[in-house]
């Protein structure tokens, strides 16, 4: 241990030499994007005695997950929930007065909200040791990267390699986007103004969720959607629910429909639609949502300096410890594939520093949990219900609606159904999905259940505490047995 | 409606061989395949090799995956045929008893070529959130156990079907009880490799199947076999004489008059004069296994590796008739058209590398064996006889044996035997 540490006073060494020198530095590992795959894959490595390097554009760890995605998005989601919460609290016999929006105050609460977080893991990362370096990484070869400091470039030399680099919002061709009034999630974020019209292309979560802050703030929000349906990867049971509630909030939803063309005219969008069966129309908007999925950050990070090739879909190929095609280099995250969440690229990055650091490990969740934190709450993990369909397993389905929960009644909020998938031969649970408000929290006992092989039995037999919207679960499984105390099933 | 499914079992293949171990399935559900297309890798005893599908279809199922072990007769995977009305395999009908009798190496299966794959490792992206089956029933700390003492946790089973931490140890006892020899894991771990490309320029290729079970083959031969290697030399300018005299007779039988045919000969010969090298060692019954027997393996050099295909009952067959079949195996052996249980069944093995060149070395004695004769290359040189130096013909030979069975001196005596037999040819008549 003291020979380990003398070994990283001696780096240090060498870094404040080549600082001044401005000769390279070399690292153990080196770990290229600082969000929520990078950081925690970096702060590891570290725990785990090794020396290593995280290189990021922005100053602190945190990358779009807490500058421009899940964490602004999550605090003003709460701005539009307590709004709404006070519209509701009218029939119960609390009448606020009509709330008054200060753009400025919420925009910069926000980005206190982001700055709290990603200074503490600008702390966390100091106290670990770990060297961290503003700048874009490009891969010179296998083994050394070039970092462009703001112009300044620098050579690094690393044993090891993490790529987490992310994705980045998919454009649509030939929009106009130099008016200004195109929007992408980053942008959205930024929330410069209230757009009296807003259109949301895309009916999938980040467009779903954007589009109720902006319409709680007090924009018409409209939704075009390509597809049948809002969010295609969910099960149609639970979409219903909310799209139900989002045909209050939103001024209307365009599905089957797609975007022909959108022209800049008076300071306005002019958009025309085209429908199912050819039919036309234009609306006018003051701002488009463009929210149509995410692409691998793959590109311009030389890795055709190395043997990594992506695939068809832009993303890297890694194997179950999350290697590439240069075993010493490791890609996590969005950029190593499908699906693009955060809490997936964590459990990667963990995985991968534990490998670089020797130990026997893979990446082989049995499940990983999907949320749409919208309101109500739509969330699954394990198989959904058109999934098993499609498989064709032999699975019977267990579904509780929030009508019968007490605690739900309580909050005025019964728009909600939690729902099992289950193996029909050995009751093992392969699905759980929850639409209503808190989904998102309480899908975790899904993960768990799927994760410790739990079967219809063993949820029903783990009491649940009273009242909470976490019964519904007990209560699911109670109905797979055909007999739940607050949901009569006729025999 | 008529069913048009097929079941698709494993094909005999050969004597002896009942079970082996799936190396990789080649095909996945929904695949069309056709007739003689690889449908999964097999590998039995020493050889890996491809089962090919006798019918052009769909696959329906596929019942295993890599690794498992499978019985000759398992059915394996269900197949969909293209033609519904056509069955899959010809009835056996009285016209078919009349035709002749189909050559048998074209329904055996093919030695595996060795293709050179991509790098490794294999990354995919691949979407990790669905599973198309009911995952295996072990919570994440008990998967992380198995994996770190190397236990395939789909192997592990329970009575309620729920794997625990104490299912995983006592699956891992079971195994470890079970195949203690078989093991090539000596204790001590492989350590990993620095990374070469730092110092220069590194091509990479995966290893053969062929390859691999070579490695493993030798690896435990090597580390669990005492091994002595005793040299001599052999005078073989009067047998060289023989030879050549009779080399035209063997060319007419079909076969070629190499010195190896013959020693296989002498070895035999050898081996009935010295029991113990026609022997096993059985470690956990504490028994000698005599075989009554004497079938020879000879090494065969092909470009994915070493091959030993074994000449049957050499006792019992004449010097020209070992040379035609000896001829026939390392053609076949050549060409990947062998079948698997040609490679079994060896008392002793041959490796000539005279025709490469050099002399003594030390070759590694091939399990369950217990000894293997090397040969080197034969060269003139002046031997002192009856106060002259004449120029003789000396073939070096290493004998390699396994020193828990053999002795030295019966080492020294059994290749001493065979030195004497070559010198004097007659002598393989007179005691052989």
């Amino acid at each position: 241990m003291r020979e380990a540490r003398s070994w990283i006073l001696d780096t240090r060494c060498l870094i404040l030499k080549g600082m001044m020198n401005s000769t390279n530095r070399s690292t153990h590992v080196v770990v290229i994007g600082a969000g929520p795959g990078g950081y925690p894959a970096a702060f590891h490595a570290a725990d785990l005695g090794l020396n290593v390097m995280l290189i990021d554009e922005e100053v602190h760890p945190g990358g779009v997950c807490l500058y421009r995605g899940c964490i602004p998005s999550k605090a003003l989601l709460h701005v539009a929930r307590v709004m709404n919460d006070n519209d509701e609290a009218e029939q119960m016999g609390v009448t606020f007065a009509k709330p008054k929006v200060d753009i400025d105050k919420m925009r910069s609460w926000k980005n206190s909200v982001i700055q709290r977080m990603t200074q503490g893991l600008g702390q966390l990362s100091k106290i670990r040791n770990v060297q961290s370096i503003q700048g874009r990484a490009r891969f010179a070869d296998a083994h050394h990267l070039i970092v462009d400091q703001g112009g300044k470039e620098e050579k690094i030399s690393f044993e090891y390699a993490i790529i987490a680099t992310g994705s980045h919002p998919t454009q649509i061709p030939n929009l106009p986007y130099d008016s200004g009034l195109i929007l992408d999630s980053a942008s959205a974020l930024e929330i410069e103004t209230i757009p009296e019209k807003l259109l949301v292309i895309g009916g999938g979560y980040i467009g779903l969720e954007l589009g109720s802050v902006y319409a709680a703030l007090g924009s018409n929000v409209s939704v075009v959607e390509m597809l049948p349906r809002l969010l295609p990867g969910a099960d149609k049971d639970l979409v219903t629910i909310l799209a139900k509630r989002l045909k209050n909030k939103f001024e209307q939803i365009m599905l089957e429909t797609r975007v022909a063309e959108i022209k800049k005219e008076k300071g306005q969008l002019n958009v025309k639609f085209e429908g199912k069966n050819g039919a036309e129309s234009e609306i006018t908007f003051d701002k488009v949502l463009v929210s149509v999925g995410r692409k691998p950050n793959a590109e311009k990070l030389g890795l055709e300096n190395t043997n990594i090739k992506t695939d068809s879909k832009g993303f890297i190929p890694v194997d179950l410890q999350r290697r590439t095609h240069e075993p010493h280099i490791f890609a996590i995250g969005d950029v190593a594939g499908e699906p693009m969440l955060a809490h997936k690229a964590t459990h990667e990055g963990i995985v991968a520093a534990e490998a670089i650091s020797g130990e026997k490990t893979v990446f082989e969740p049995q499940a990983i949990p999907a949320v749409v934190f919208t309101d109500p709450e739509i969330a699954w993990v394990g198989i959904t219900e058109a999934e098993a369909k499609e498989q064709e397993l032999d699975v019977k389905i267990a579904k509780f609606p929030w009508a019968a929960s007490g605690r739900a009644t309580t909050l005025e909020r019964n728009d909600g159904l939690t729902k099992l998938i289950v193996d029909r031969k050995t009751e093992r649970i392969l699905g759980v999905a929850i639409t209503g408000v808190s989904a998102g929290d309480m899908i975790a006992e899904g993960a768990l259940a799927i994760e410790m092989g739990a079967n219809v039995t063993d949820l029903k037999l783990t009491i649940h505490p009273h009242p909470t919207l976490s019964e519904t679960i007990m209560e699911t499984a109670e109905v797979f047995f055909g007999s739940s105390p607050h949901f009569y099933q006729k025999k | 409606m008529k069913d048009n499914s097929i079941e698709f079992k494993i094909p005999e293949l050969g004597e002896n061989i009942t079970e082996g171990d799936v190396v990789k399935v080649l095909v996945s559900v929904g695949e069309p395949i056709h007739v003689d297309q690889a449908l999964l890798e097999l590998e039995t005893g020493k050889a890996a090799v491809e089962i090919p599908s006798e019918i052009n279809g769909t696959i329906k199922e596929v019942l295993i995956k890599d690794g498992d072990k499978v019985k000759v007769g398992q059915i394996v995977i269900k197949l969909e045929t293209h033609q519904k009305e056509e069955p899959a395999v010809p009835p056996t009908d009285t016209q078919e008893k009349d035709s002749p009798p189909k050559n048998r190496t074209s329904d055996t299966p093919k030695i595996k070529e060795a293709l050179p794959t991509p790098p490794s490792p294999n990354p995919s992206a691949t979407d990790t959130t669905s599973r198309s089956h009911v995952p295996v029933r072990a919570a994440p700390s008990v998967r992380k156990f198995a994996r770190e003492i190397g236990v395939n946790i789909s192997e592990v089973t329970s009575s309620d079907g729920r794997i625990t931490v104490n299912n995983v140890k006592a699956y891992a006892k079971q195994r470890l009880t079970q195949e203690p020899l078989a093991s090539t894991n000596t204790g001590i771990p492989s350590p990993s490799i620095p990374d070469f490309s730092k110092w220069g320029k590194v091509g990479k290729e995966s290893i053969s199947t062929i390859r691999k079970i070579t490695a493993r083959h030798m690896a435990m031969c090597w580390s669990t076999i005492p091994h002595v290697t005793q040299h001599d030399k052999a005078d073989i300018t009067d047998l060289e004489k023989i030879r050549k005299h009779f080399k035209q007779k063997a060319e007419d039988a079909g076969g070629k008059l190499t010195p190896t045919a013959i020693l296989t000969k002498i070895v035999a010969a050898a081996l009935k004069a010295f029991p113990t090298f026609n022997a096993s060692i059985d470690v956990q019954k504490n028994e000698v296994i005599y075989k009554k027997y004497c079938h020879i393996g000879v090494a065969v050099d092909i470009p994915k590796g070493l091959l030993v295909p074994v000449i049957r009952d050499v006792d019992k067959k004449n010097i020209i008739e070992l040379s035609v079949e000896l001829s026939r195996l390392a053609e076949e052996t050549r060409k990947n058209t062998i079948s698997p249980d040609k490679l079994q069944g060896g008392c002793f093995t041959i490796s000539n590398i005279g025709g490469i060149g050099g002399t003594h070395f030390t070759p590694i004695v091939n399990f369950p064996e217990v000894a293997i004769l090397g040969v080197g290359q034969a060269t003139h040189e002046p031997v002192y006889i009856d106060g002259n130096f004449e120029p003789r013909l000396i073939m070096p030979l290493s004998l390699s044996y396994d020193h828990r069975l053999i002795d030295g001196a019966n080492g020294a005596r059994f290749l001493r035997w065979i030195v004497k037999a070559i010198n004097e040819p007659l002598l393989l008549a007179l005691e052989g």
